[in-house]
Order: C-alpha cells, then sequence, then structure tokens
C-alpha cells in the first residue's frame, strides 16, 4: 500500500492467496487493473501460474485501512505489557500432566 | 520524531538485518538507489522477453514452443512482480514505463545482444539467466522487503529457466555436427556479455559500497562473477562447449578460477545505447505501449460505465 495516490487510470489493487485449502490469504503483491474482473484475472496470470493458489481475493489499495508505521510502538503498546496472557507468565509443578 | 530519531530507527533496522518495509521512514538515497535498481530490474525482465520471443513462431517443436512460451510469460511476470514491488516506494508504474520507452531508464545490457539462433534459446537460459540466479539469489536477502520478497518468487522460477536452457543444448548436443556447431558458435557470443552482467570490476563501480551498506547489494559485481565462472566451467565441461577464453584455469592457490578480462569499452557502449539492439528493442516496447493504448482506454470506459450503471 502506497501513500502516493495513483495517478493512472486503473487503480492499484491488492492481491491475497490462499495457497490451498486450511491456509489464510497471503498478501503476495499487487496490480493495476480496470476492475475488480479484470484484478482476478490478472492476478491468477501473475501470481498463480504454478498452482500457488485455490483462491484470490483482489482489495483496491486505496480501501486499505492501514495502521502508521509512525506511532507503531504506542499503536501496540497496550499488548506489551501484558503477559499474564501468555501460558508461560504461569508456575505449575513439573509433575502435573497435560498441563 | 525528528529526523535524527528516524535516521537511527532505520540504522538499527539495517544493522539488525531486519527488513525495511514500504511505509517506513527511510532516507532519500536508500529510496532513489532502490526505485532505480529495482526499475532498472522489472526493465530488464520486460525487455529480456523480446530476444527469444522472436523465436517462439519457430521452435523447432509443439514441446519447444509450450517450454519457450512459459518461459517468456514468466519475464513478464518477473517484471510485474518487480513493478509491484517499485510501486511501494511511492513510484507510479505508468512513470516507469514511460521512462523506459523514453530511455531515461536503463535495462540489463545482455538484452541488447541479438538471439541469432535456436541454440541461443538454449545459451541465453544457462548462461544469462544462469548468471541473472548468480545475482539474484543474494538478493533475496535484500534490506527491503518487497523486494526481497519478489526475488524468492523470480528465483523459485528462474530455475526452471537455466535447466531448460541446458537440456535444450545438451539435445543439441547430442545430435549432428552441424548442431553442435550452433551451440559452440552461440556460446562463444554470450559468454562474455554475460560476465558483463554482473557490471563493472569493483573499482569502477561506486555504488557498491553503500548499496552494501544499505543491504540492498549483498555481494560486489567482481565477487558474484567468480562465483558465475567457477559454477559454469564444470556445466560447460560436462555440455562438452569450451568457454571462449584461453585465460581460464583453476587457480589452486585461491581456490577458484582466473579468467580474463571483459572487453569493459563494449560495455560501456552497450549501456550509452550503441549495442547491437538497443534501438530496437526500445522501438519494439514504445510500439507494444502506444498500441495498446486504446485497449486500457476500452477497459477504463466500460469499467466507468458498469460503475454507473
Amino acid at each position: 500500500m502506497s501513500d502516493e495516490p495513483v495517478r493512472a487510470g486503473w487503480p492499484l489493487y491488492e492481491v491475497f492467496v490462499r495457497g490451498k485449502r486450511g491456509l489464510n490469504h497471503v498478501h503476495v503483491g499487487s496490480l493495476h487493473a480496470a476492475d475488480d474482473e479484470m484484478a482476478l484475472r490478472h492476478a491468477r496470470d501473475v501470481y498463480t501460474r504454478r498452482n500457488e493458489g485455490v483462491s484470490i481475493w483482489a482489495v483496491r489499495a486505496d480501501l486499505v485501512a492501514a495502521s502508521s508505521p509512525a506511532e507503531k510502538d504506542p499503536f501496540f503498546a497496550p499488548s506489551a505489557d501484558k503477559v499474564y496472557r501468555h501460558p508461560t507468565f504461569y508456575d505449575i509443578p513439573d509433575d502435573v500432566p497435560h498441563l | 520524531m525528528t529526523t535524527t530519531d528516524l535516521q537511527a530507527g532505520f540504522d538499527e533496522t539495517i544493522a539488525h538485518e531486519w527488513r525495511v518495509e514500504p511505509r517506513d521512514w527511510m532516507p532519500d538515497g536508500y529510496r532513489r538507489t532502490l526505485v532505480r535498481q529495482v526499475a532498472q530490474h522489472a526493465h530488464s525482465e520486460i525487455i529480456g522477453m523480446q530476444p527469444e520471443g522472436g523465436w517462439l513462431t519457430r521452435a523447432p517443436s509443439l514441446r519447444r514452443k509450450q517450454v519457450l512460451m512459459a518461459k517468456v510469460q514468466d519475464e513478464a511476470g518477473h517484471g510485474l512482480y518487480l513493478y509491484s514491488a517499485a510501486e511501494t516506494l511511492g513510484v507510479d508504474r505508468d512513470d516507469l514505463t514511460q521512462q523506459l520507452v523514453d530511455s531515461r531508464q536503463k535495462y540489463s545490457s545482455i538484452f541488447n545482444y541479438p538471439a541469432l539462433s535456436y541454440a541461443d534459446v538454449g545459451t541465453i537460459g544457462w548462461l544469462v539467466d544462469g548468471a541473472a540466479i548468480c545475482n539474484q539469489v543474494p538478493l533475496c536477502r535484500s534490506s527491503y522487503g518487497p523486494y526481497a520478497r519478489a526475488m524468492i518468487r523470480v528465483c523459485k522460477e528462474e530455475s526452471f529457466h537455466q535447466r531448460q536452457g541446458y537440456e535444450l543444448l545438451m539435445t543439441m548436443m547430442n545430435g549432428t555436427d552441424a548442431q553442435r556447431a550452433m551451440v559452440q558458435e552461440s556460446v562463444d557470443r554470450f559468454w562474455w556479455p554475460s560476465l558483463m552482467m554482473f557490471g563493472p570490476p569493483d573499482a569502477d563501480s561506486p555504488n557498491t559500497e553503500q548499496s552494501m551498506a544499505w543491504g540492498i547489494k549483498r555481494h560486489t559485481n567482481d565477487e558474484l562473477r567468480q562465483r558465475f565462472v567457477d559454477m559454469s566451467v564444470p556445466q560447460a565441461a560436462a555440455l562438452g562447449v569450451t568457454l571462449p577464453d584461453p585465460d581460464l584455469a583453476w587457480n589452486d592457490d585461491r581456490g577458484a578460477h582466473d579468467f580474463g578480462e571483459p572487453d569493459w569499452s563494449e560495455f560501456a557502449a552497450v549501456v550509452r545505447g550503441d549495442g547491437p539492439c538497443n534501438v530496437q528493442r526500445v522501438a519494439h516496447r514504445r510500439a507494444a505501449h502506444e498500441d495498446g493504448a486504446w485497449v486500457r482506454e476500452a477497459a477504463t470506459a466500460f469499467a466507468a460505465k458498469q460503475a454507473a450503471s
């Protein structure tokens, strides 16, 4: 996702591919297309020439809401000091099974 | 945050070998260097379709035609991965294409040499794509995330390119004397230009030091050239061709091959625009771009009409 507006006629799409059933869609790159249908066809041709995917999402880049890198530390701070959210925070004797 | 803080954050990312990602702050020089390198790389893939593309309708069998078609399509795909990476740096894809057809940005000098025989399709796969792989494998660890990720995809696919080329040459070497001669003649023409693909000697490559400090480049031109020579010599022997360099010899002390100096004046001429095919390559790209304008305009008009109804 670029901060720059797209000057060309065709909007920028970000492409996400599900590699196989059971996996999440993963971002693989971007392309330009006149409309959604063309975006999907181009995404298939560019990003899945060798069975890399069973499903594609193409999303208009200008519709993606993204956190700001400039405030990355404060934005993620709420999760940084909550060690009690992790299982290793709790001391359990070694001889207690299945825990 | 002040620029000093931002610079410190960037330096820390580089020092830890973390990846720089698109919306991170980065020094202007880093961004500029990357735009130049990634755009030049993308242009090389796109122009790189031309030398072999001319053989698509002249392939000797349906099998070779299928393979070549898939390869040329891959080159287009690689160009698109790279334009996609370049765009994350805030440049516009149409702008880059315009700069290419206006000869304001460069592409790899190797594609200014013609593919004169079908053996050249094999030699380009073996030597040209082999040299490209040497260059690109370390770039999978480039400090700029989108470039590194594009390179990983490219490298996976280049392996097919090199192997199909080598197999094609092996087939010809098992053929007639005329076919063997054709392969040798092709290797004679492409060996030196392939060595030039790594760029000028380190002493004449002023940007290398900064690019390595930024983690954009991982090895110097001469290191990669040496690696390529060492890899190619046993491959040439297995194929039964002679590499056209009388100075090529194993050096036990260095544990590497000594080899002759490429003709750097020829390299400079080709980079300057005076290679055998520079004008033709750019003119062809420009014509394809301009002849396709009505298709792009029609698709835009169709999309607008659909959106309105």
